[in-house]
């Protein structure tokens, strides 16, 4: 446009003016729509993630479970001896009577294929908790196998031809017998909280993992918040800006930045290796997230000191009170919300961390609850890692519902924080 | 033991607090002086020297505790039994012990076997015994040594202040006793493996299958360990993400800085952030049980041969991971374009749309290159979405389609199981990291730089 154009004569509403105005704005309009677009990319993707986690996760919230009359017969289980009895024929034998007819031998084993293979070790696990249950007759909801589970949840579909379902015909008929006397039923899989991992899907929980996290974030707070309120006090409020407080800070700011699986191998070289602490522990697990957590902490905590208005350090001062005094009795209680709001999230960060505790062994399988910090455990996140692994069907919805209760914990830690946020931080 | 003596020296420490308390207190009233520190300085003084050393002495013990009784058990083996022993198999004999003494026997263990469980269990309980003890001791010695120096006139608080300074720098210092851990660790262990791969061989060569090298005829260095593909498959992997995240990242930020109004702007900042806040384990899940078969089923329904773990759907995933860092650093580059820079190019009759091409985005480009090369690097570190969704085997391919490596699964898979650090195979992994580290480092420290250079110019 140059200024000679730019004369009385130019005539602004001509055809041609106009349709490079109608130009212009279409861009922008276009522009606009872009924006929204990619907002509703990210937004919709983010509701089929979770919404696929649901769909595929929700099933596993419940168990299939036939009740089952057991005799603890002596005859089998010995008083005196209980862990050693012969829980498996007990378990059979009250499972065959649910069905009143007489079966063949191949047809009995079908049908004992659809009771889970580890419910002798449920009622093993009770009888040994209650020896007096010798003699008497238990009752106990056994859950079934998996292909049942999955077929009575209608992930197995009825409709596949036999041979693309690990569910027979003949199973199905038994199945249909045992719903028609009102012998099925599905409730709320308490195991999923209650059980430790297992070989077989349907008796398989996160009892070890949410302990071993428990452990591990707990190991990872006692290091990571004194020693992370420590150092960033003394950068913000006592450091003399000089070459060794830059060095610390580019360190800090470079530490959050370092991909996880590096923390991993520090932990696998000087924790395992060179300290030789032992492997799949919670122990070693914290460390190595707390050093994550660490440089998370450290800049919530200069930021929250940071917004202490400075009147109160000049009054603190001016009735007395040593720098330290000063510090430790005034700023630092007022800080202390914004304190814990940032290291929540840090814990929050620390909890989903998945590739350094590989890295350190805790992905083992692993079938009780850690009972110490220097127990072999797993961690929430390694465990939804073990199960994605695991080719049986029943832990696809395992998994998804580990994930849906990881992203509970997740939730629930952010609430908190923004809580903490909202109600206790003073605005100045 | 530990919690024995944890209680200890609380316990001691209480005790010195009060006696140091009650002390000055009675010595100020008996000679007629003011006490230059107030009484509860002179408790923590004391309580802080009975209670600090003997803590990290504990810790300290602890650390070293089990590999010292390890190394005794070994050495008091009868010679037959240890003659020859390689580091790994130590461990094994080691970890038998260990398990006899823990009382799971599995078959028949050979008598030596359990008389060194039985001095293993002895010598165990004995060190604990031992820290305790020497925990006191220690404890005692500072109890004694501090309470002498209880005076009125004695600057308690200047010595407790003192005492905390050293614990902050001690804990201010943790960051670079970290890296250079981090550091130290790769190097040495790098450095172990290129003793056995030469460093050309390593960056240069086109042949990376570490599997093989652990059969014992295989001597390393025969072209198994060339990480040329490794590092070009991360590069696809990283490339398709930033390719889906960059342009659904910064489009969002210009609708969110320029267009939208605050109460759209408040609802969905939040839901991006959620997006960050997905642990990555989570994202490798959705790739295996959504996005990877939904690709393959659209691929055979376009006549494509989609690879199960394809390049594209690791690095999709990867992308959605990512759109929440590019999005947001584009975001805050954006709004630090001053409002003056707005107005002039609306005064001159500029659309929205003109003024952010030609006005903001060139202003804002440093901020959001630096955001760009952030996340660029999360991309190359990103661990579990590639664990789970992209392959294991090392191919020459740039084809998203096809199933693809990166340095991170590489690192993984080499390390997960039992590892023993006296093969190729386990040093392999640390010589990835080194890469890696190096790598995330520069992209961090010039992404950083351009930032703030760029901050400055508007401040």
């Amino acid at each position: 446009m140059a200024s000679t154009t730019l004369s009385e004569t130019h005539d602004w509403h001509s055809e041609d003016a106009r349709r490079r105005v109608r130009r212009r704005h279409a861009a922008d309009r276009r522009m606009r729509f872009y924006g929204l677009a990619a907002i509703g990319v990210a937004v919709g993707l983010l509701a089929v993630l979770l919404g696929s986690l649901i769909l595929s996760g929700y099933t596993a919230f419940v168990q299939t479970k036939v009740p089952l009359q057991i005799y603890v017969d002596p005859a089998q289980v010995k008083a005196d001896d209980v862990g050693g009895g012969n829980y498996r024929k007990l378990v059979r034998d009250a499972f065959l009577e649910l069905l009143p007819v007489e079966l063949s031998r191949t047809e009995q084993r079908s049908y004992l294929d659809m009771l889970s293979s580890g419910a002798p070790f449920l009622l093993r696990d009770r009888v040994i908790a209650d020896p007096s249950l010798v003699g008497q007759t238990v009752t106990m909801a056994a859950p079934l196998a998996d292909p049942l589970d999955q077929f009575h949840k209608g992930v197995i579909p009825r409709d596949v031809p036999e041979e693309q379902r690990r569910v027979s015909d003949q199973q199905i008929g038994y199945y249909d017998q045992l719903v028609a006397r009102g012998l099925i039923s599905a409730p709320f899989n308490w195991a999923l909280f209650t059980a430790a991992d297992s070989r077989f899907p349907e008796l398989a929980g996160l009892a070890g993992a949410l302990v071993g996290s428990f452990y591990a974030l707990l190991v990872c707070f006692l290091i990571s918040f004194p020693v992370g309120i420590a150092a960033a006090i003394y950068l913000e409020e006592f450091a003399r800006k000089n070459r060794w407080s830059d060095l610390i800070e580019v360190n800090i700011n470079n530490l959050a930045a370092v991909p996880s699986v590096v923390f991993g191998l520090l932990g696998l070289a000087v924790f395992l290796g060179f300290f030789g602490l032992p492997r799949s522990a919670p122990l070693v697990g914290g460390m190595v997230l707390s050093l994550m957590t660490l440089p998370t902490i450290i800049i919530a905590t200069r930021a929250a000191l940071k917004a202490v208005p400075p009147s109160i350090r000049e009054a603190a001062f001016g009735i007395g009170a040593s720098r330290h005094q000063v510090v430790l009795h005034h700023v630092l209680p007022l800080a202390m919300p914004g304190i814990l709001t940032g290291t929540i999230i840090g814990l929050a960060q620390a909890l989903g961390e998945t590739a350094p505790l590989l890295l350190i062994g805790m992905n083992a399988f692993i079938t009780s609850s850690p009972g110490g910090l220097t127990d072999p455990a797993t961690a929430l996140p390694t465990q939804i890692f073990i199960w994605a692994d695991s080719p049986e069907r029943g832990f696809v919805a395992r998994t998804s519902a580990a994930i849906l209760v990881l992203i509970g914990f997740l939730v629930a830690m952010n609430a908190i924080a923004i809580f903490l946020r909202q109600k206790l931080e003073r605005k100045w | 033991m530990f919690e024995l003596v944890i209680a200890a020296l609380v316990t001691l420490g209480a005790l010195g607090y009060l006696m140091a308390r009650q002390r000055v207190t009675a010595m100020a009233a008996e000679s007629r002086v003011h006490s230059h520190s107030l009484p509860a300085y002179h408790g923590m003084f004391v309580a802080l020297w009975v209670g600090l050393p003997a803590f990290f002495l504990s810790l300290v013990w602890l650390l070293l505790q089990d590999s010292v009784i390890d190394r005794l058990v070994l050495a008091s083996l009868p010679e037959h039994l240890t003659e020859g022993l390689n580091a790994a198999h130590e461990s094994l004999v080691i970890s038998e012990i260990r398990s006899i003494a823990g009382g799971q026997v599995f078959g028949d263990p050979s008598p030596e076997f359990v008389a060194a469980a039985e001095r293993l269990k002895t010598w165990g309980s004995l060190a604990g015994w031992a820290m305790l003890a020497t925990c006191a001791a220690v404890a005692l010695i500072g109890l004694l040594v501090t309470r002498q120096r209880i005076r009125p006139e004695f600057r308690a608080r200047h010595g407790v202040e003192r005492i905390l300074d050293g614990l902050m720098i001690a804990c201010a210092v943790v960051a670079i006793v970290t890296t250079l851990g981090i550091v130290v660790s790769l190097l040495f262990e790098a450095y172990r493996f290129f003793e056995r791969v030469p460093l050309g061989e390593f960056l240069f060569g086109l042949n990376w299958e570490p599997q093989i090298a652990i059969r014992a005829d295989q001597v390393a260095g025969h072209g198994a360990f060339g990480a040329v593909p490794v590092f070009l498959g991360t590069l696809v992997i990283a490339f398709i993400a930033m390719a889906f995240a960059v342009p659904v990242g910064l489009f969002a930020a210009i609708y969110l800085a320029e267009y939208s109004g605050p109460r759209f702007r408040a609802s969905v900042k939040p839901v991006l952030e959620i997006l960050a806040g997905i642990p990555t384990v989570v994202y490798g899940f959705f790739a295996v049980l959504t996005v990877a078969p939904a690709m393959r089923a659209f691929g055979a329904a376009v006549g494509l041969d989609v690879a199960p773990n394809s390049a594209l759907a690791a690095g999709g995933v990867m992308g959605i991971m990512i759109i929440p860092f590019i999005s947001s650093l584009s975001d805050d580059a954006l709004n630090a374009v001053p409002r003056s820079l707005r107005d002039g190019s609306y005064a001159l009759g500029a659309t929205k749309a003109e003024t952010i091409r030609q006005v903001l985005l060139p202003a804002a480009l440093p901020g959001i290159m630096g955001g760009v090369l952030l996340a660029l690097s999360r991309a190359i570190g990103e661990t579990m979405i590639v664990v789970m969704a992209a392959g294991l085997i090392a191919k020459m391919s740039v084809d998203p389609l096809d199933s693809v490596t990166t340095v991170t699964v590489q690192i993984v898979t080499l390390l997960i199981g039992d590892t023993e650090f006296d093969n190729p195979k386990t040093l392999a992994a640390f010589a990835l990291g080194l890469v890696l580290f190096l790598v995330t480092l520069g992209l961090n420290i010039v992404a950083l730089r351009i930032v703030q250079k760029y901050r400055e110019k508007y401040d």
